[in-house]
């Protein structure tokens, strides 16, 4: 039986003074003695909420059971009978908002910590030195082409690749692992444990293709040319958004995307022996309150800022940002600006930003996002001096896929138009899921969608139905 | 990998480079480009397509060497593997037969930018006049390629050492003058040049469209360093370009944030030519 005198076990981390000079990760895991003892906290549910919770549908009370039972090995083969990313998944899925959120435990006291758990035994393997590998269905003959290497991507080769299908995974840049390699820092996600969990994908036969972008290098209709017979859109973040005010392309204002691209996927955090320069000066300003600008502003830090601030216009509460990376973030000295806005941007002779003139705001009525509404307050404005910006509020879609393939619909913001059950969009024979349908959500919302399309594209594949 | 087949150093500070990339080269098309990078710890660079060979299955690009990364690979020979070559990226060149004449300018290594633009509007039968501006006689390149299919070649040097004396401008200006039908002009090379040509042919009200060379990373719409102002409207040069119509483009613009890594560039390539000796041919 579960033990409630077992208080939810926190996870070991670099303390903020010491990791605010390094890009290590900053939660160090479990102990299995620590695993164990959460796991014990598990009261095993006969009808557990939290497997609905999960996107992709992991049986955690199974896999839980195991870790109690030091059995690390059969917990890991568990998880991945539905997901081969436990790693990334461990560490980046908002949790708290999904399986934990509706965890018994809750209720009464604190939900397991079921998060870390996964985390856990994903490390467990690399500790020992093992990768064991899912069972594979015998060839089936289809040819399947996924088109972007996040974790949507991975997710439908994962399942298509187990299902007996031959997948090829294209991707754009020059590494696997989309969002999770260029846009989620090493100090939250190592890119290793991307590297790997890529790597498990070629073990079962999945073939990575880098430096292909289809759109440019190959269109969609020439995929299926090339004898693919179902093709998976995973495109993920487009044009980034900027705010539309004065002064927003000098140079020192970088969209998150830019910045975060510099730093962790062409590791600028370590020019000149990388070649890939950035530069943050002294006082940093990030815009926007969701996971990405928490990424900016806490890798601002470790670049070398001696200040690096939040600027968002609505409050706390409101921010969209996991609390766990909003908390790290206050640990290690992030100055959070509530009810503030940039109106413009002020340059000098080089046209390198130098100011920053900010709007006061006060709350208003909810608007249709449920969150109240900021207002500006008229005359407030007041100016900051800043050597860096970080615009941080969210991508737009990327049009090159969409442009270059007759018949597939998208919608009026550019996104493309997908089935919310199935992932089929208005051309045969082609999937979309992820940001690319949604607009910027989550690795694991995008995960979900590269599950459900899976599932239709084997039916496809299989039966010929569309 | 991609493997460099030819390589051969056609002027003092410029590098040709064939190199394999058989999809690249079967589906590319006049303006569009590539990015390379050389090794594992690079930078990704942007690098136009001068020509292709589809049936051979290589590309081929001319780099002049300006900073760390084009010195680097001006050291590497035939044989050598390029770690990443992605393309063809940007949108083609619009070709359409015109109602008067093709001018296309170039810059320095801006000459093999415009070599299969100028091609194709040949091919398709309109009339191609090349005005093509050097610093001096030793870095001249592509002259007899022009002269081959080009109605008409004009020659400028910074120093007056070959052709005519002066900027691009100066041979473009007498044009103008004369009145000639010049139905649209395309000026590829270093920003400020392009900006010249654009501010001169703005009098004249001609279509000048000028390829822009801003700095890029993924370069397929995702990370927004292109961003240039055309029309006083945010552009991608990498999605939406990377031709534009000269008249609209904020050149200050584009030539500070060309800017933008000024002195970490100084950084990477002195600390570069210190570890090879300050050999870099």
């Amino acid at each position: 039986m579960a033990d409630a005198k077992i208080p939810r076990q926190a996870i070991p981390k670099q303390s903020p003074k010491d990791r605010v000079r390094n890009f290590n990760e900053v939660a160090l895991g479990y102990t299995p003695e620590l695993a164990q003892l959460e796991a014990q906290r598990c009261i095993q549910c006969k009808n557990p909420f939290c497997i609905e919770g999960c996107p992709v549908e992991i049986d955690i009370p199974a896999f839980i059971k195991l870790i109690k039972e030091g059995d690390f090995d059969g917990a890991l083969a568990k998880i991945r009978e539905t997901n081969l990313l436990p790693g990334v998944c461990g560490r980046v899925c908002p949790q708290e908002e999904q399986c934990e959120k509706v965890c018994i435990m809750a209720r009464r006291f604190e939900p397991v910590a079921i998060g870390r758990l996964e985390r856990f035994v994903a490390d467990w393997e690399i500790k020992q030195n093992k990768m064991d590998l899912p069972e594979i269905a015998s060839p089936t003959g289809h040819k399947v082409a996924v088109v972007g290497s996040g974790p949507g991507g991975l997710t439908v080769a994962a399942d298509l690749a187990k299902l007996g299908h031959k997948v090829t995974l294209f991707e754009a840049l020059h590494k696997p692992g989309g969002v999770l390699v260029y846009g989620i820092p090493e100090f939250r996600l190592p890119k290793a444990i991307v590297a790997r969990e890529c790597h498990i994908l070629e073990e079962i036969g999945v073939d990575i293709r880098t430096d292909f972008v289809v759109g440019r290098t190959a269109s969609v209709d020439e995929l299926f040319e090339m004898e693919y017979e179902a093709v998976y859109l995973g495109l993920g973040a487009g044009l980034p958004w900027f705010m539309n005010i004065p002064g927003e392309n000098l140079v020192g204002v970088y969209s998150a995307n830019e910045y975060l691209t510099r730093i962790n996927l062409m590791k600028a955090y370590k020019f000149p022996e990388y070649d890939t320069p950035i530069r943050v000066g002294d006082r940093v300003i990030v815009v926007g309150g969701g996971n990405v600008a928490m990424d900016s502003v806490r890798s601002s830090l470790r670049l070398g800022a001696k200040e690096a601030h939040i600027i968002y216009r609505r409050s706390r509460k409101e921010m969209p940002a996991r609390n766990e990376e909003i908390e790290n973030a206050e640990e290690e000295g992030v100055v959070f600006n509530f009810l503030v806005n940039p109106v413009r941007y002020i340059g000098n002779e080089q046209g390198r930003v130098k100011q920053v003139e900010l709007l006061k705001m006060e709350l208003g009525e909810p608007d249709a996002s449920g969150r109240r509404r900021p207002v500006p307050i008229e005359g407030s404005e007041y100016k900051m001096d800043v050597d860096t910006v970080v615009v941080a509020i969210g991508n737009g879609a990327n049009p090159l896929v969409p442009s270059s393939t007759p018949g597939l619909e998208t919608n009026k913001w550019g996104y493309i138009v997908a089935d919310t059950e199935t992932g089929k969009t208005t051309k045969k024979g082609v999937w979309a899921g992820g940001d690319i349908v949604t607009g910027a959500a989550t690795v694991i919302l995008a995960m979900g969608a590269g599950r459900k399309a899976a599932r239709s594209m084997h039916e496809y594949l299989t039966t010929g139905k569309w | 990998m991609f493997k460099i087949v030819e390589r051969e150093r056609v002027n003092p500070v410029v590098n040709k480079f064939v190199i394999e990339a058989p999809i690249i080269a079967k589906k590319r098309e006049p303006g569009q480009f590539v990015v390379f990078r050389l090794h594992e710890k690079g930078e990704r660079i942007p690098i136009t397509i001068a020509d292709a060979d589809p049936k051979a299955g290589t590309i081929t690009v001319y780099v002049q060497e300006l900073g760390k990364t084009t010195f680097q690979m001006g050291t590497m020979q035939a044989g050598d593997e390029i770690a990443d070559v992605v393309g063809p990226l940007g949108n083609p060149t619009s070709i359409e037969k015109l109602s008067g004449e093709m001018f296309v300018i170039a810059g320095g290594v801006g000459a093999a930018e415009v070599l299969p633009i100028a091609r194709k509007h040949k091919k398709i039968g309109n009339k191609v006049v090349a005005i093509l501006g050097f610093r001096s006689k030793d870095i001249v390149i592509l002259e007899d390629e022009f002269r081959s299919f080009c109605d008409e070649v004009y020659i400028t040097t910074d120093d007056g050492s070959y052709g005519r004396e002066g900027f691009v401008t100066t041979e473009l200006a007498d044009h103008l003058e004369r009145g000639r039908n010049i139905a649209e002009i395309l000026a590829v090379g270093p920003a400020i040049m392009m900006k010249v040509v654009s501010d001169l042919t703005s009098h004249y009200k001609i279509k000048t469209m000028v390829s822009l060379n801003s700095i890029m990373i993924d370069a397929t719409g995702m990370c927004g360093v292109c961003r240039v102002e055309v029309g006083g409207e945010t552009r991608y040069a990498c999605v939406h370009g990377p031709e534009f119509d000269g008249h609209k483009v904020n050149f200050d613009l584009l030539l500070k944030r060309l800017a933008s890594f000024k002195e970490e560039e100084k950084i990477s390539l002195e600390r570069y030519q210190a570890a090879v000796g300050g050999e870099h041919g």
